[in-house]
């Protein structure tokens, strides 16, 4: 019973992490680091759900070799054995785009010190432009 | 910005053909070993990064500036989009245009070889063309400050 | 409880320590290698678990992540003063992390248990492999079963670079059109 929820509850506290950096911490960088953080939570959750433990064996991923069979496409080991592909698929994209959108942010961090010449939330709601 | 020691720059001068011969390794085998367009773009525009780092993002712009990225990255998606829309000689949107059966050959698959081809391109030139931009922008930050350059 | 499971658990709690470290580091650079380390980890973990696919595409991604952030925070100080402990502000911290356990309580009685996943539509798309064609069951179901999907996502990693172009522009508009003075 514990070890059916032990990794997503590890997945829970790293997330409250991520989201207490963002809630409580007023640099901006450690803002974007909570993000980031909170964005790794969510993607290693939905990496242990389709994790597998096979009857037997151990679990494989979801890519067919030519050593499994003698026709080429043969999916039987593939069906008793593998992790689920759908939420990897999922995933890959996502870390692509987490990479786009650290892009944006940091983009927009640094227009805000050019502007303010500070990383500091505080000091940058005082200023108001 | 002047760019790195030579050692860095020799080192970036042997490894960056084979770092971008890996991406467009990942890319073309996406279908039959893990990888695909994303992983492999990624790994390409590493690559361009660097050399961004290690030239300076001036002797990098000469040959090819943020307009040209964007050019590609614009061609990468506009490609993706032309292979999903060709989809409809044999079927519908996003069907296979072509039928190459399957297996464990390099023309296998159907679409999906030319899907990863654009997605790759997209990728690849886009995260290089905004490091270019972050570049570019660090360089007349420093300059408005009267810093000289050189990290 | 086997040995998998164990190295999973100690590169998770690996992560979590590293996450700690790069939130309360009061130095950025420390923060932001700090960050790269958790992201190293969730590319360990993508191994153990079975996605090759994601532990490449994770580590790239990193890479070019923390030297990004680096780029951001090198020669930077940190000066902020981030010691808020006023009352309504610990009472709203205090009632949202007991909305999210409370949340995450009844979400566990659902789960479906760690090690043994539906995997109603994995099956399926197992099942018609042939049909697409590739051998990467990932690649399968990213570029031929859900390609509507990576559509999608390829359209939001075009919104995202745009964004950046947009607020990078270093010749503004007063300079392409002297004289009107823009208000931005």
């Amino acid at each position: 019973m514990l070890h059916a929820v032990l990794p997503f509850v590890l997945c829970l506290v790293l997330f409250i992490i991520g989201l207490y950096a963002i809630s409580v911490k007023k640099n901006l960088i450690k803002v974007i680091v909570g993000v980031i953080i909170i964005h790794n939570s969510v993607n290693l959750f939905l990496v242990l759900i389709g994790y597998r433990v096979p009857a037997t064996g151990s679990a494989i991923a979801p890519i067919i070799t030519p050593q499994m069979g003698r026709d080429a496409m043969d999916v039987r080991e593939l069906l008793s054995h593998s992790v689920d592909p759908v939420p990897q698929a999922l995933v890959l994209t996502s870390i692509v785009i987490g990479l786009a959108v650290v892009a944006l942010m940091v983009v927009m961090a640094l227009r805000l010190h050019q502007k303010y010449g500070t990383f500091d939330l505080t000091e940058i709601s005082k200023l108001k432009g | 910005m002047k760019g790195m020691t030579l050692i860095v720059k020799t080192m970036t001068a042997l490894l960056i053909g084979f770092i971008l011969l890996f991406g467009a390794y990942v890319i073309l085998t996406g279908h039959l070993s893990p990888g695909g367009g994303f992983a492999g773009g990624v790994i390409c525009a590493a690559g361009l990064l660097l050399v961004v780092l290690a030239f300076g993002a001036d002797i990098v712009r000469e040959r090819m500036g943020h307009r040209m990225a964007l050019l590609w990255e614009t061609l990468g998606a506009i490609g993706f989009l032309a292979i999903a829309a060709l989809g409809f000689i044999t079927g519908t949107f996003f069907a296979h245009f072509v039928r190459h059966g399957a297996g464990f050959r390099l023309f296998t698959g159907g679409s999906i070889l030319y899907s990863n081809l654009a997605i790759g391109l997209k990728v690849a030139a886009g995260l290089f063309g905004a490091f270019l931009m972050l570049a570019a922008f660090r360089e007349t930050e420093r300059t408005d400050r009267g810093e000289d350059g050189g990290d | 409880m086997s040995e998998t499971l164990l190295i999973l658990y100690g590169v998770i709690c690996f992560m979590l320590v590293a996450a700690l470290v790069a939130v309360e580091t009061r130095d950025l650079l420390s923060s932001v290698l700090c960050l790269g380390a958790v992201g190293f980890g969730l590319a360990v973990v993508d191994l153990i678990v079975g996605a090759p696919d994601l532990a490449l595409t994770q580590v790239v991604v990193e890479i070019f992540a923390v030297v990004l952030l680096i780029r951001t925070v090198v020669a930077r100080e940190d000066t902020t003063r981030e010691f808020i402990r006023d009352t309504p502000h610990v009472a709203a911290m205090g009632a949202m992390i007991m909305g999210i356990l409370i949340g995450a309580y009844v979400c566990f009685q659902q789960l479906t248990p760690f090690g043994d996943p539906p995997m109603v539509m994995g099956a399926s798309y197992m099942r018609a492999a042939e049909e697409a064609g590739a051998t990467n069951l990932v690649t399968a179901v990213l570029l031929d079963f859900r390609a509507y999907d990576t559509l999608g996502e390829a359209t939001v990693i075009f919104a995202a670079i745009m964004g950046c172009y947009a607020l990078l522009r270093t010749r503004g508009r007063k300079e392409e059109h002297e004289g009107h003075d823009a208000d931005s």
